[in-house]
Formats: structure tokens, C-alpha cells, sequence
């Protein structure tokens, strides 16, 4: 490439077949290569300083269509990669000026990445999502209420408060049993896994789901018992019934990558 | 594949775990994907700073929002703006304050019927 470009890095690994890397296509539609340094090799590509230099990444980055593309092609490159060999993905828009840049970041972090990918070794991440099954009711009064007292004919009004008072409690009772659901949820996927990240629910003007999120978690779960993660989330399903639960994955282990960054803070 | 109450998507790959998914899988939902390559994954400063704070999840979803909001309002939906239980926090005091309108027109009424009698 004969314009100014910079170098994205996808991922770091450490026993990754170049031929494989070779037949991808990467952000802003690029070539993927390897570079290797110190043992390790990041999963790399270049990319034009038009699109992905300081200033254009900030414009894009608002831009929500490059973003979902560039997103996606970041992940496809990490994912497709991670099928069969041991990744630690990095966060998007990771740049360098150049390939002495990633070597020396490479050189840097060594102990870093060599420690994730031995947590990660052998494993995947699964992600899981639990939601209220539905809605509670809405408005009207909760028909199976029964009067609370003989009196309740002289004395209409408050049998009507009453009335309310047991639906809003009814309510609120199904919502701490859909919490106690998640914790139970929880706690069974988490002793099947060796780590656990519990993220933040998704707003449900994300998810497009309207009900309430009550669970949004990651397990790195040992390869060969992905089979019983997965037979243990459709027996959770079965047991609360309150609740519904989506699995997604396998994920390369995006969730169990991080290590807090040690450069000083940029702004 | 749907079991009961559970959905199983992949991640987007070619290869997948094999309990039904069968020969399409759908792509992985973007939500989910922002979420971990924006917010997960390992963070190392490069050389070109950028920070994604300025684009944190939450301006993100505001702007899936907006998005989503403008064409569902264009063919009549808009069901999250009255639905207490998307409201939280909010809708619990709107159920209090209506409960108490309920019982002050009740009070008055009651009042009303006693003196008249």
C-alpha cells in the first residue's frame, strides 16, 4: 500500500498457522498477516490513515454503519482465527505506525499475553442471557384475588384498594423470584466454568427485547465440557420457567482477555 | 435450535457447536458484539490514541435508539414509552402517585356518599 497506513491488530496468539491468516479479509476490507516477535504473534493488518489515523478513527468511530462494519470484520477476523488456535482478541482500534510498533508492544506485554493464553488455553467463553419470560400483567385487577373480608360488599372502595394493593405486591413478588432465578442461574453455569464475568444487562432499546434482562454473563468454559455447559443451561430453562435463556457462542474469549492497561491515562 | 425457553445463536464462524444448529446460523447480534469488542478484549494503548470512552456502550445504544425509535414511531409503534415495566424505577412511581390519585377520588367519593345520606 503506497498511502500513508497504519497497522490494526486483531489478536495475539502464540501458535497461530499463518497459511490460515492469509485468506482472511480484515477491517476497512484489508489483508490480514501475522507478526511474529518474542515467541508471540499478533494477527495484524494495514490500514489507510484516511480512515483509521487519529482524527478520521474519532469521525468514523461516531459514524454507527462503519462502525457495525468495522466491528463485525474485527470480530470475524478474531473469530475465525480462534476456531482453532489459542487468541487473545484485543479491543477495536488498536493502531500502531508500524510493525516495530506492535513488535515492541509485543516484546512489552509478553509476560501479559502469555499469561491469557494460558488462562484461556482449551477453553471458550459462552455467553448467557436470562429474561423475564414475560411481562407482568398490566392494568385490570388480578382476577384470582379473592375478597379479603364478609364486609368487603358494604365497603367496595377499599376492597378495590385492597384489590390493587395485592396485585402491585403479587408484582413485586414475581420480580424477586425472577431475581432469585437469575442468582440460582448463576451460581450452577458458574461451577461449571473456570472464570465467570458478569457484565451489565443490555437496555432492552439494544436487545429489542421487551422484557426485563436479568442475567447477562460470560463463562470460560473447558472445551470438552461445552456439551454439559449447554445441556446445563437447557435444564436451568426448564427448571424456571419464569425466565428465558439465551446461550450464544462459542466466543473467542473476549471477556477473559483484559488486564487492566498500564500505559498512563490519555485524557 | 429452540429447546423449551432456550435460543442458542452462534458466534458468527464457520464452525459451530453442533446441537442442531444445522447449516444456517444466524450472524451474532451486534449488541453483542459491541459489547465485547468495545467494552471486553485486552486494552493496550497503540500508537494511535483514540478513546473509546467518547464512544462508551451507553451513547452507543443511544444512538441504536434513536435509530430503531425513528422507524418504529414512522409505522405506529411506540409501546416503550407507556410500559411500566421498561420504565423501572420510574413506572414504580408512577403506580405509587396513581394509587394515591385512586384513593384521594375514592376518599372524596365516600365522603361524598356519607354526606349525602
Amino acid at each position: 500500500m503506497t498511502e500513508p497506513h497504519g497497522v490494526w491488530v486483531y489478536a495475539v496468539g502464540d501458535d497461530i498457522a499463518t497459511g490460515r491468516i492469509e485468506h482472511l479479509t480484515g477491517v476497512g476490507g484489508g489483508a490480514v498477516r501475522g507478526i511474529s516477535a518474542y515467541g508471540l504473534t499478533a494477527v495484524a493488518g494495514d490500514v489507510p490513515l484516511a480512515e483509521f489515523g487519529e482524527s478520521a478513527l474519532r469521525r468514523n468511530l461516531e459514524d454507527l454503519a462503519w462502525l457495525e462494519a468495522t466491528a463485525r470484520a474485527h470480530h470475524h477476523v478474531i473469530d475465525a482465527l480462534g476456531q482453532r488456535a489459542s487468541l487473545v482478541p484485543m479491543r477495536l482500534a488498536t493502531v500502531y505506525a508500524s510493525d516495530d510498533g506492535v513488535a515492541a508492544m509485543l516484546d512489552e506485554r509478553a509476560a501479559d499475553f502469555r499469561a491469557a493464553l494460558s488462562r484461556i488455553s482449551s477453553r471458550q467463553e459462552w455467553g448467557v442471557k436470562a429474561y423475564a419470560a414475560q411481562p407482568p400483567e398490566r392494568g385490570g385487577l388480578a382476577a384470582s384475588a379473592p375478597a379479603r373480608s364478609s364486609g368487603a360488599a358494604a365497603r367496595p372502595g377499599a376492597a378495590y384498594l385492597q384489590r390493587r394493593r395485592d396485585e402491585l405486591s403479587s408484582r413485586s413478588q414475581a420480580r424477586s423470584d425472577l431475581l432469585a432465578s437469575a442468582e440460582t442461574i448463576h451460581a450452577r453455569l458458574s461451577g461449571l466454568a473456570a472464570e465467570v464475568r458478569l457484565h451489565a444487562p443490555q437496555a432492552p432499546q439494544l436487545t429489542g427485547v421487551r422484557a426485563q434482562m436479568i442475567l447477562n454473563a460470560a463463562y470460560l468454559v473447558d472445551d470438552e465440557r461445552s456439551g454439559e455447559f449447554a445441556d446445563a443451561v437447557a435444564a436451568l430453562a426448564r427448571e424456571h420457567p419464569a425466565a428465558r435463556l439465551e446461550l450464544t457462542g462459542p466466543w473467542p474469549p473476549y471477556s477473559f482477555a483484559g488486564t487492566p492497561e498500564r500505559s498512563p491515562p490519555c485524557e | 435450535m429452540t429447546s423449551g425457553n432456550v435460543v442458542q445463536r452462534g458466534s458468527g464462524a464457520a464452525q459451530g457447536y453442533g446441537s442442531g444448529l444445522g447449516g444456517g446460523r444466524e450472524p451474532a447480534n451486534l449488541g453483542d458484539i459491541l459489547e465485547r469488542v468495545l467494552d471486553k478484549g485486552i486494552v493496550i494503548a497503540g500508537d494511535i490514541r483514540v478513546n473509546l470512552l467518547d464512544i462508551e456502550l451507553l451513547t452507543i445504544k443511544l444512538r441504536l435508539v434513536i435509530a430503531s425509535l425513528d422507524t418504529a414511531r414512522e409505522v405506529g409503534i411506540n409501546w416503550w414509552e407507556s410500559d411500566p415495566w421498561l420504565s423501572g424505577d420510574a413506572a414504580r412511581t408512577a403506580n405509587g402517585r396513581e394509587l394515591e390519585e385512586e384513593n384521594r377520588r375514592l376518599r372524596d367519593r365516600i365522603a361524598a356518599l356519607e354526606s349525602g345520606r
